[in-house]
């Protein structure tokens, strides 16, 4: 790791305020900064320091909307009785994120600020092989090479990544906004459109740009409407516990008389963002919360998806993990 | 209103119960100044990625890896490590006792930072049942594969301390 200098943020002002500087970075956590710094990710001459900043700690209720600041961390955020209460999908999707002691520090500020895990990315400098998030123009690897957990939404032949942060793909189903502090003042982004696909950043004309926060911003917290009904989020991984999702499935469902009246669901590590199946979301009030209602509802939500020849079984495993998680969260499963 | 980064900085924190003030290069991490500086090599240096957890430790009484842990972010922080697990003269801590008594470890790499997870699994409450013991300790890999004497051993010591 290079050296670098360091101060701490007294404000939050005064933290945005040295993001003018490409060469800073800010420290929360420190769980992906870290090793940013040792693979060649990032590099920065100067971190500022935000970890002191109680105003970006608290977890609060007012009246239907629930505030977490950016430096709660994972296992506040899962383990807190008014998260569990009015963001239940929320809440388990942060414990059933990385491990108990990286949860210790992870923040849910940082957590949607994570890179992929495309192991073509992911490696030491200098890269032995091509990948244009490292260094552009260079190609990707992974499109010629090993691809069977990457997208099957919104990539382009520029790069394949998921976006692999499991918090994510709840606040996007339950219609969070991130509170957003630039130097032109505070802004919300609503967090189902934080995030960008491959597809969406090229029609951009910034083709590895991967959320809409600029550079120098920062995420102060978000804030969520708590809604009735029942919430689950579903990770589909190779082991039971420690594990990036295979995919994974965030819903929120109102019933009324066994039927959906609402429904919100999002998919997880399918693109480079969460993926909210909004045409299903539309067809599902009137729905008999069972299997066999619900899976040819979700399948045509499917149809638009796009796999690469290694990935096809993803779309059969994320259609499942939508109704497995449609059905837990109305309480059939 | 301009911050001044500075490239050595100085950190008072609390290492096993003693005050003590050090200056590290702001890089350093929690992990290295522990085994290079203070010169307590309980916790070891695995991955160095946060992946396998033996480097865990505690900060104000949570558990963290001291790989992804700055010395800077600890300052005015409590550290506890293996180290600072057995009172003087008191012999072993309770989960210690209950490691050796489960033969929870073969060659006892991990097992400085299953010790630290497990004392702050037990007081955090999750120490209530196997499943729950074994999805709270995922954190620490142990390749010698002594996962039922751990989990066993954690589930004894939470019985033998009430919790």
């Amino acid at each position: 790791m290079r050296d670098f200098g360091y101060a701490r943020a007294g404000t939050a002002e005064a933290a945005v305020g040295t993001l003018a500087d490409p060469g800073a970075a800010v420290i929360a956590g420190g769980t992906e900064l870290l090793n940013w710094f040792r693979l060649g990710i990032a590099a920065a001459d100067r971190v500022v320091d935000i970890g002191g900043l109680d105003e970006l700690r608290g977890i609060t209720r007012d009246g239907d909307e629930l505030r977490i600041g950016a430096l709660a961390t994972l296992n506040e955020v899962g383990e807190h009785p008014l998260v569990i209460q009015a963001a239940s999908a929320l809440a388990s999707a942060c414990l059933q994120a990385a491990s108990a002691q990286v949860r210790n520090r992870a923040t849910i500020g940082g957590n949607v600020l994570q890179r992929t895990r495309c192991p073509y990315f992911r490696a030491e400098e200098p890269l032995p092989w091509p990948c244009n998030k490292r260094d552009p123009g260079s190609g990707c690897a992974s499109l010629a090479g090993r691809h069977e957990r990457q997208a099957i939404f919104g990539w382009t032949r520029d790069c394949v990544a998921v976006q692999p942060s499991d918090p994510a793909v709840a606040l996007a189903a339950l219609d969070a906004q991130a509170d957003v502090l630039g130097p032109a003042g505070p802004r919300t982004v609503p967090m189902r459109e934080f995030h960008l696909t491959q597809r969406e950043a090229a029609a951009a004309g910034e083709p590895m740009r991967e959320t809409r926060l600029g550079p120098d911003e920062l995420i102060t917290g978000y804030r969520l409407p708590a809604v009735p009904g029942g919430q689950a989020y579903v990770k589909v991984r190779e082991r039971a516990s420690y594990e990036y999702a295979i995919v994974s499935a965030a819903a929120a469902v109102r019933l009324e008389d066994e039927r959906i009246i609402s429904a919100r669901v999002a998919l997880g590590s399918v693109a480079q963002r969460p993926w909210r199946l909004t045409t299903a979301e539309a067809e599902l009030p009137g729905t008999p919360l069972t299997r066999e209602a619900l899976t040819p509802v979700i399948e045509r939500a499917m149809a638009d998806a796009a796999p690469l020849p290694q990935n096809g079984f993803k779309v059969t495993m994320a259609a499942n993990a939508a109704v497995r998680a449609l059905l837990t969260a109305g309480g059939a499963s | 209103m301009t911050l001044d980064f500075a490239r050595r900085v100085e950190v008072t924190l609390r290492l096993n119960g003693r005050e003590l003030t050090t200056v590290v290069s702001p890089r350093t991490t929690l992990l290295d100044w522990l085994r290079d500086d203070a010169g307590l090599t309980g916790a070891k240096k695995g991955c160095n990625e946060g992946a396998c957890g033996t480097c865990t430790v505690l900060v104000d009484g949570r558990r963290m890896n001291g790989c992804l842990t700055l010395v800077v972010q600890c300052a005015g922080r409590a550290v506890t490590t293996v180290e600072g697990l057995a009172q003087d003269g008191a012999g072993l801590h309770p989960v210690q006792q209950a490691f050796a008594d489960h033969d929870a470890f073969q060659c006892g790499y991990c097992t400085p930072g299953q010790l630290m997870s497990a004392v702050a699994c037990i007081a955090e409450g999750h120490a209530t049942d196997d499943a729950t013991v074994r999805e709270w300790m995922s954190g620490n890999i142990c390749r010698c594969s002594a996962y039922p004497q751990i989990t066993a051993a954690v589930l004894a010591a939470a019985q033998e301390t009430g919790q």
